[in-house]
C-alpha cells in the first residue's frame, strides 16, 4: 500500500545495524555471545582500560566485504577508521570507533519484492540504493532500574562488530520497508555474515520518516527507534506517517526529533535525554592505519602472509547462492509460480520442507506446492506455528500423497487424513486410513448403486440438470460422497451421474 | 600546560582559514618543510579537536584581531568535552593555545594530500578470529566503586551539565 495520495507523499529511509556473526569482537579477542553472565565476555580493551589498543578482526573485514559484494557495492580498496565522541555509560571509552570519512563499501543496491496487487499474489519488485556499509563497534547494554534510580551496565556487547548499512530514502511506506528488511535478513543469513534475528538485537533497524506535498521540498524528518521485528517496522512507519499528516493538517509543524516505538500501543513517543543536535567531534582513529583490501592475489603486496591480506577475488568465489537466485532456481526446477517461490524462500524452513516432500513422493511438484501453500500453511498460521514445529513431517505428507497417487484414497479423504494426522502425529497415514476405513471404494457396482439411489430420490434436481443447469450436478455428487463418506473416486462418480442425468 | 602542535595536515585543512597576514611575528622562513616532517613532538593534549571546532566558528572574526572565543561556544565546548574552563584565566589560556596552533596555517600545503598519522603507511595487522581474552568479570568489577550483582552501576541517563550560573555558584569556594 503506497502512501502517495494527491496531497501527501511520504519518504522513508532506513539505517540498519547488523551484528557481525564472528567468534570474537571487532577490535578484541573476547567472545561474542548472547545471554552470558554479565561482564564475563569483556576484555581490558572492551572495558576501555588505559594502555589498551584496538586490533582488527580479519573475519569482520571479510564479512563486510562479502556483504558489500552481495549488495553490488563498490568496495573501497582503502578505508579509514574514525572516532565518534559522545558520553554515555554504556560507551566506556567515551567514543565509538567507526568509519565516517571513508567506509569499506559504497553505492550498492538492494532489490526486494513483496506480494502486492489486489489479491496480494503478484510479486512486485523494487529496489533501494545502499549509500554505504561501514564497520563499527557496538556499545554495551544498559538496564534501567527506575526503582533505585540506577542504571546497570553490562559490557558483554561492547566492542562487538557491527555493519552499519545506510540506505537512501527510496521507500515510501511501512510495507516496502518491511519487505526490504526481510530481504536483507535473508541475504545476510545466506551469506552467514549476520544471523539477522531482530528480536535478539542481531539486526537493528531505525527508520527516518518525513512527508511533503508533491513538488515541494522534502519535509522535516523524524527518527524512529526501538523496533524489534519487520512487522513492527511497518506498523511504526505507517503510524509515524499518519501522525505527521495529522500534525500538519492541524496547522502544526513536525519537529526534527527521535521517537521511540511502543509495540503495545503501536504509537511513537518522543524520546527524552536528547540534548538537541549532537556534535560528535569526529577525528581519525590514531591507533589504526588505513584498511587495505586487494583485488587479486597478484595485486597484493609481495612477501606478505596470506592471513594478512583480504583479497576480493577469493571472497567473491565464496559467495553462496543468494535468495533471489534461489527463487529463480525453484521456479525453473519445479515449474512453480513466482509467488509460490517467493513464499517458499520467505518462510524459514518452508523451502527445505517442500523439497523434501517432492523427493519422497511420486506426486508432481505442482501438486505438492498446493498442499504446502494451502493445507500446511493454513494450519501453521491458524495455530501460530513455525515450519519446524509442524507435527507432520515432510515424509508423513509424502506418504499421504503417495496413497492418493496410488488410488488408495480420494483427494477429499487425503485432506481429511492430513487433518487427522495433525492431531495424532504418532500414527502413520496408513494406520488412520485403516482404522477409520477411509480406503477408496473401488467396487463400481456399489458406486453405481449409490448413484442410482441418489438420482432416484432427487427427481427435481435431475430435471434441472436435464434442462441445462449443470451446476446442480455438484449437489448430487455431494450427496453421493456423503453416502460413501467421501471414499468414492470423484471422477468415476461424476461420469456415472452425468451418464444417468443425460 | 602544553598545546599540541600536531603535525596533521588534515587539521589544517579543516580548521585554519585565517590569512597569514595575522602572523606578523612569525616569518615563513622559520617554518620550513624540514620542520613539518620533523619528529619533534610536544606532548599531546585533547584540546586538539576543540581547537578544530573553535576555528570553524572563528572564520567570521576579523583577521586582524586576536581570536576571541564567544561565550556560547565555550559553553558548548564544556558540555561536549566535559572540560571546565573555570574562569577568565582558563579562557585566556585557551585563546593563547589557539593562536600558537595557528602557526600551522603559515605552511603552504597546496596540492598536498592530508596525512592522518606518521604511521599511516604501515600495514594494518589483521587478527585471527579466535577467542583469546575475556572471562575476567571479577577483576574488572573490582575496579569500580559501585557494582550490583556483576553489573557496573551508573546514574540513570546523562545528567545534564548545570547551567553556567549554577556552575559558578558550585565552584565559588573551589580551590583554584
Amino acid at each position: 500500500v503506497t502512501q502517495t495520495t494527491t496531497t501527501t507523499q511520504s519518504v522513508v529511509g532506513l539505517e540498519i545495524h547488523a551484528q557481525i556473526h564472528s567468534n570474537t569482537k571487532l577490535f578484541s579477542g573476547s567472545r561474542v555471545g548472547f545471554q552470558a553472565p554479565p561482564n564475563s565476555l569483556v576484555s581490558f580493551f572492551d572495558a576501555s582500560l588505559p594502555g589498551t589498543l584496538p586490533v582488527l578482526n580479519r573475519r569482520c573485514v571479510e564479512a563486510a566485504v562479502m556483504t558489500g559484494l552481495a549488495l553490488n557495492c563498490t568496495i573501497n580498496r582503502k578505508s579509514l577508521f574514525d572516532r565518534k565522541h559522545y558520553f554515555y555509560a554504556d560507551l566506556p571509552a567515551g567514543y565509538q570507533i567507526t568509519q565516517q570519512r571513508l567506509p569499506i563499501a559504497v553505492d550498492g543496491t538492494l532489490t526486494y519484492s513483496h506480494l502486492g496487487g489486489r489479491k496480494r499474489n503478484e510479486v512486485v519488485t523494487k529496489s533501494v540504493r545502499i549509500k554505504q556499509i561501514q564497520l563499527e563497534q557496538d556499545s554495551g547494554k544498559s538496564l534501567h532500574n527506575d526503582y533505585r534510580n540506577q542504571t546497570l551496565i553490562d559490557l558483554n556487547r561492547a566492542g562487538v562488530g557491527l555493519m552499519e548499512l545506510v540506505m537512501e530514502p527510496d521507500m515510501s511506506c511501512g510495507e516496502e520497508a518491511a519487505a526490504a528488511v526481510r530481504e536483507m535478513q535473508l541475504i545476510l543469513q545466506a551469506l552467514g555474515t549476520c544471523q539477522g534475528n531482530m528480536a535478539e538485537g542481531q539486526l537493528r533497524v531505525d527508520a527516518n520518516v518525513s512527508i511533503h506535498r508533491p513538488g515541494d521540498h522534502w519535509g522535516i524528518r523524524t527518527e524512529v527507534k526501538n523496533i524489534n521485528s519487520a512487522r513492527n517496522l511497518a506498523r511504526a512507519i505507517d503510524y509515524e506517517i499518519q501522525r505527521q499528516m495529522f500534525v500538519l493538517e492541524s496547522g502544526g509543524t513536525v519537529q526534527n526529533e527521535t521517537r521511540s516505538f511502543d509495540g503495545k500501543t503501536g504509537h511513537t513517543i518522543p524520546m527524552r535525554d536528547k540534548e538537541g543536535l549532537q556534535d560528535y567531534r569526529f577525528m581519525p582513529e590514531p591507533n589504526l592505519p588505513p584498511l587495505m583490501v586487494y583485488e587479486a592475489c597478484s595485486t597484493a603486496p609481495p612477501g606478505v602472509a596470506p592471513s594478512q591480506v583480504v583479497v576480493l577475488e577469493e571472497v567473491r568465489e565464496r559467495l553462496p547462492e543468494l535468495p533471489s537466485v534461489r527463487r529463480q532456481r525453484l521456479v525453473e526446477t519445479y515449474g512453480i509460480l513466482p509467488e509460490h517461490s517467493f513464499t517458499l524462500v520467505n518462510e524459514d524452513g518452508l523451502m527445505d520442507y517442500f523439497e523434501a516432500v517432492v523427493r519422497e513422493t511420486k506426486a508432481g511438484p505442482r501438486k505438492v506446492i498446493g498442499w504446502v501453500m494451502n493445507e500446511l500453511q493454513g494450519l501453521l498460521h491458524q495455530q501460530n506455528l513455525s515450519v519446524s514445529q509442524s507435527p507432520i513431517s515432510p515424509q508423513a505428507l509424502a506418504q499421504i500423497l503417495n496413497l492418493q497417487e496410488n488410488g488408495q484414497i480420494s483427494s477429499s479423504i487425503a485432506k481429511q487424513v492430513f487433518q487427522e494426522l495433525w492431531k495424532t502425529p504418532g500414527k502413520t497415514a496408513q494406520q488412520i486410513v485403516k482404522e477409520q476405513d477411509l480406503g477408496m471404494v473401488n467396487d463400481s457396482t456399489e458406486i453405481y448403486r449409490i448413484c442410482q439411489k441418489v438420482v432416484d430420490s432427487h427427481p427435481d434436481q435431475v430435471q434441472a440438470i436435464r434442462s441445462g443447469n449443470k451446476k446442480v450436478l455438484n449437489k448430487l455428487m455431494g450427496l453421493v460422497q456423503k453416502e460413501t463418506k467421501g471414499r468414492a473416486d470423484p471422477v468415476l462418480v461424476r461420469a456415472i451421474l452425468e451418464q444417468k442425468t443425460s | 600546560m602544553y598545546v599540541v602542535v600536531n603535525y596533521t595536515r588534515r587539521l589544517q585543512t579543516l580548521a585554519f582559514n585565517l590569512g597569514p597576514s595575522r602572523y606578523q611575528g612569525v616569518t615563513r622562513a622559520s617554518i620550513t618543510s624540514q620542520d613539518r616532517k620533523s619528529k619533534q613532538n610536544l606532548s599531546c593534549f585533547r584540546w586538539t579537536h576543540l581547537i578544530t571546532l573553535v576555528h570553524q566558528y572563528s572564520t567570521r572574526i576579523s583577521n586582524s584581531k586576536p581570536c576571541q572565543v564567544p561565550v556560547d561556544l565555550v559553553d558548548k565546548l564544556e558540555r561536549l568535552a566535559l572540560v571546565d574552563f573555570r574562569n577568565q584565566e582558563g579562557l585566556a589560556c585557551l585563546e593563547k593555545a589557539i593562536r600558537f596552533a595557528d602557526q600551522l596555517h603559515v605552511v603552504d600545503t597546496d596540492g598536498v594530500d592530508p596525512m592522518d598519522s606518521v604511521l599511516e603507511e604501515r600495514a594494518l595487522y589483521l587478527r585471527e578470529d579466535a577467542v583469546a581474552e575475556g572471562d575476567c568479570a571479577e577483576e574488572l568489577l573490582q575496579l569500580s566503586k559501585n557494582t550490583v550483582e556483576e553489573y557496573f552501576v551508573a546514574p540513570p541517563g546523562n545528567i545534564p551539565l548545570p547551567k553556567r550560573e549554577e556552575r559558578a555558584a558550585m565552584f565559588k569556594h573551589a580551590e583554584f
